[in-house]
């Protein structure tokens, strides 16, 4: 953004100006990330940069948190992540299903009671975690189903599938209809159309959804917090983290984070890799 | 008149046509139950029925119904008459022998004070009662507190199926016996504090997010595709990072000890025993929910910003106006959608906080979802917790509602 020749002194410093104000913002926003991850390599116990790690000596530098992250009895992380994965593997794909069945009908243009039955369906995305956590776990205590497997897994899924909604109705709103009409007059019957023709095309938008539930599951702590019910075996790794933040903050826990940004970094490969093979297929071109 | 017009098979077309429609609408309507019944059912009715709890008293009601009616033909003026005290005597026996007498002490001791021991005293002497004596007499006599007209008024007043006194207490106030509405002594009054403490956090965190999201969002949408990519990753990787992730970072920086004063210290800017308290306060609720929240901010703007055309403010320069001019008639009104999606979706979230504040906040930078969790959790008062649900999911989607007519929901977009 190099500015024409002509620009008078003032719009000269108003736009460096806001260009540092940028700046500025961007690194708020990143830097909070970036400062955990030199810290979960530190040699001591304490959180912050020693005067060794400052001046980049090598033994100021260890992994002793992350063998205490992996061999440590002290806190379940294995437990944890396996049970995280488990979670939202499982609440990952009811979601999914029942999300992308759904937007296929609200993307419909015969659907009644559209924008009813939409809020409905986003409302456990806008109503506050804290509502939610409380009311799923009252009623699953009612079954029977607090502090399980299932149980958590259910709470997962409701949580996980407004997302899958959302953005496999925005993919279904940019779908051109004539393709489906331009096959059934080839003579294909709607169930081949749709497997061979509208699924493969709104895939990504299905995918991305599907990282939306997965992430949301993955992450999410209010309402385990009330469904699990203090279980240690059915802990995650949110949970972990909760338990560990509120006594004291542990270099193990710094460990941990960095391993989750890795995670984050790869979901965001992932969704932009999704986004332009989206852009592809449909003809527009990434410029 | 017009002709009428008939398919191959024989049937009018317009006949035809709405049998068609009709059968659309049923399979989109179809393709869409299996996740409306789910969520209906686990969701949306579970909801209700937990709010229903903050005025629900049917337990209570069902242990002393015959009491609970009796009393309704007295007025509470005066000691009540041997009609009532003779009906709460059998029912508190039944009570005894059916081992519930404990809830109904735990119940009562929420209208009055001191109800427990009195119950459990009660309890352990009924057997010594004269049936054919006057009852009064008898409370009275295993515990002077029954003297207490108060104590019946309490259990006139405990034992309705419903009432709404929490929500007298949701902000603060309190019904009196003579039934009198009051606010509640000045030292325990803490739910209005953190009511209007909520809404500061969450208009102040909204606008936060606006002032810091629109420059940026502009810069994304005008850079060219490559730069502006690599940059969007900086919107994007907090975004996609768990939300303790990002707690915990802050409560890295922020604390007495954190990375941020201690900059400051070696810099020279703040002495080493005047280190900024920025956790376990207002200020850390306030700056992290402020980062955690910029992303959604950021992307409905950035989404509307890149719709609008350049050559939009070229024209209005061109015409003579200034750059600002010209960005407050032309660019600022046209990123209106923008604006309105991102805030009431930071705003929405931002009001139901609860672990961001818990952890970098401490005692002084909770909200209300965190006064909720309290009673959910610990003082197990459920009714206070749910009707203080019921305030804020009322303010949530009086918002969505707002949501919904300014921006539609068919057009909210992630990522």
């Amino acid at each position: 953004m190099a500015l024409p020749k002509y620009t008078e002194m003032r719009y000269r410093v108003w736009h460096y100006s806001y260009l540092v104000i940028c700046t500025a913002v961007f690194v708020f926003l990143i830097a909070p990330l970036f400062v955990i991850i030199p810290l979960s390599f530190n040699a001591e116990q304490y959180i912050h940069f020693s005067d060794g790690m400052l001046a980049l000596q090598p033994e100021a530098f260890s992994l002793r948190w992350y063998e205490d992250m992996i061999y440590g009895t002290k806190n379940p992380w294995g437990i944890a992540a396996r049970n995280s994965v488990y979670y939202a593997f499982f609440s990952t794909i009811g979601a999914t299903v029942l999300g992308t069945v759904a937007a296929l009908g609200l993307s419909s243009r015969y659907m009644p009671y559209k924008q009813l039955i939409m809020s409905v369906l986003i409302s456990p995305m806008i109503i506050p975690l804290i509502i939610s956590g409380s009311a799923i776990f009252f009623s699953l205590a009612k079954l029977g189903l607090a502090a399980t497997f299932p149980g958590i897994v259910i709470a997962h899924i409701i949580l996980g599938t407004p997302f899958v909604v959302i953005t496999v109705t925005a993919t279904l709103s940019g779908f051109d209809d004539s393709i489906t009409r331009a096959a059934s007059s080839l003579g294909s019957t709607p169930t081949n159309t749709f497997f061979k023709i509208t699924l493969p095309l709104i895939t990504p938008g299905i995918i991305s959804g599907a990282l939306f539930a997965f992430v949301t599951s993955f992450d999410e702590i209010v309402v385990i917090l009330f469904v699990a019910g203090g279980d240690r075996n059915l802990t995650t790794i949110p949970l972990q983290m909760w338990t560990g933040l509120r006594e004291q903050l542990s270099p193990t826990i710094m460990a941990v984070a960095t391993c989750l940004i890795v995670l984050s970094t790869f979901i965001l490969i992932v969704t932009e890799l999704l986004r332009r093979r989206s852009e592809r297929i449909r003809g527009i071109s990434a410029q | 008149m017009t002709a009428e017009i008939r398919t191959s098979d024989g049937e009018l077309l317009s006949v035809k046509l709405k049998k068609v429609e009709r059968r659309r609408r049923t399979t989109a309507f179809l393709l869409a139950a299996p996740l409306l019944f789910f969520i209906v059912f686990a969701y949306v009715i579970p909801i209700f029925q937990m709010l229903g709890r903050s005025i629900d008293n049917a337990e209570m009601n069902s242990f002393l119904t015959e009491t609970h009616e009796v009393m309704q033909t007295w007025d509470g003026s005066e000691m009540p008459g041997e009609d009532v005290t003779s009906t709460f005597y059998y029912e508190l026996k039944t009570a005894v022998e059916n081992k519930y007498h404990g809830k109904i002490a735990t119940r009562l001791n929420y209208e009055k004070g001191g109800f427990t021991s009195l119950i459990k005293k009660t309890s352990r002497k009924l057997k010594n009662f004269d049936e054919n004596a006057n009852f009064l007499d008898q409370f009275i006599d295993v515990h002077k507190k029954w003297g207490d007209i108060e104590y019946w008024q309490a259990l006139k007043r405990g034992t309705d199926a419903y009432h709404f006194r929490k929500y007298l207490t949701t902000f603060d106030y309190e019904q009196k016996f003579d039934g009198s509405i009051e606010r509640i002594p000045e030292k325990l009054r803490i739910n209005v504090t953190l009511w209007l403490r909520t809404i500061f956090v969450a208009v102040g965190v909204t606008f936060c997010c606006f002032i810091l999201a629109y420059p940026i969002s502009h810069l994304l949408s005008v850079l060219p595709t490559r730069y502006s990519n690599l940059l969007m990753i900086c919107v994007l990787l907090p975004f996609w990072t768990s939300l303790l992730v990002r707690t915990s970072s802050w409560m890295v920086l922020l604390q007495k000890q954190g990375v941020l004063n201690d900059t400051l210290v070696s810099l020279g800017f703040v002495a080493d025993e005047s280190r900024l308290e920025l956790m376990y306060n207002m200020t850390g609720t306030f700056i992290a929910m402020t980062q955690i929240l910029l992303p959604f901010m950021v992307l409905p703007l950035y989404s509307v910003m890149k719709t609008i055309s350049p050559s939009l403010m070229r024209a209005a320069t061109s015409m003579g106006a200034t750059p600002f001019h010209a960005f407050r008639k032309i660019y600022f009104p046209l990123t209106y959608a923008g604006i309105s999606a991102g805030s009431i979706l930071v705003f929405v979230l931002a009001i139901g906080y609860y672990i961001t504040p818990a952890l970098v906040g401490g005692a002084k930078g909770i909200l209300i979802s965190n006064r909720i969790a309290y009673h959910m959790q610990q003082s197990l008062d459920w009714s206070l917790a749910t009707a203080m649900a019921t305030v804020l999911l009322i303010a949530v989607l009086v918002v969505y509602w707002l949501y919904n007519k300014i921006v539609g929901i068919d057009n909210m977009r992630l990522g």
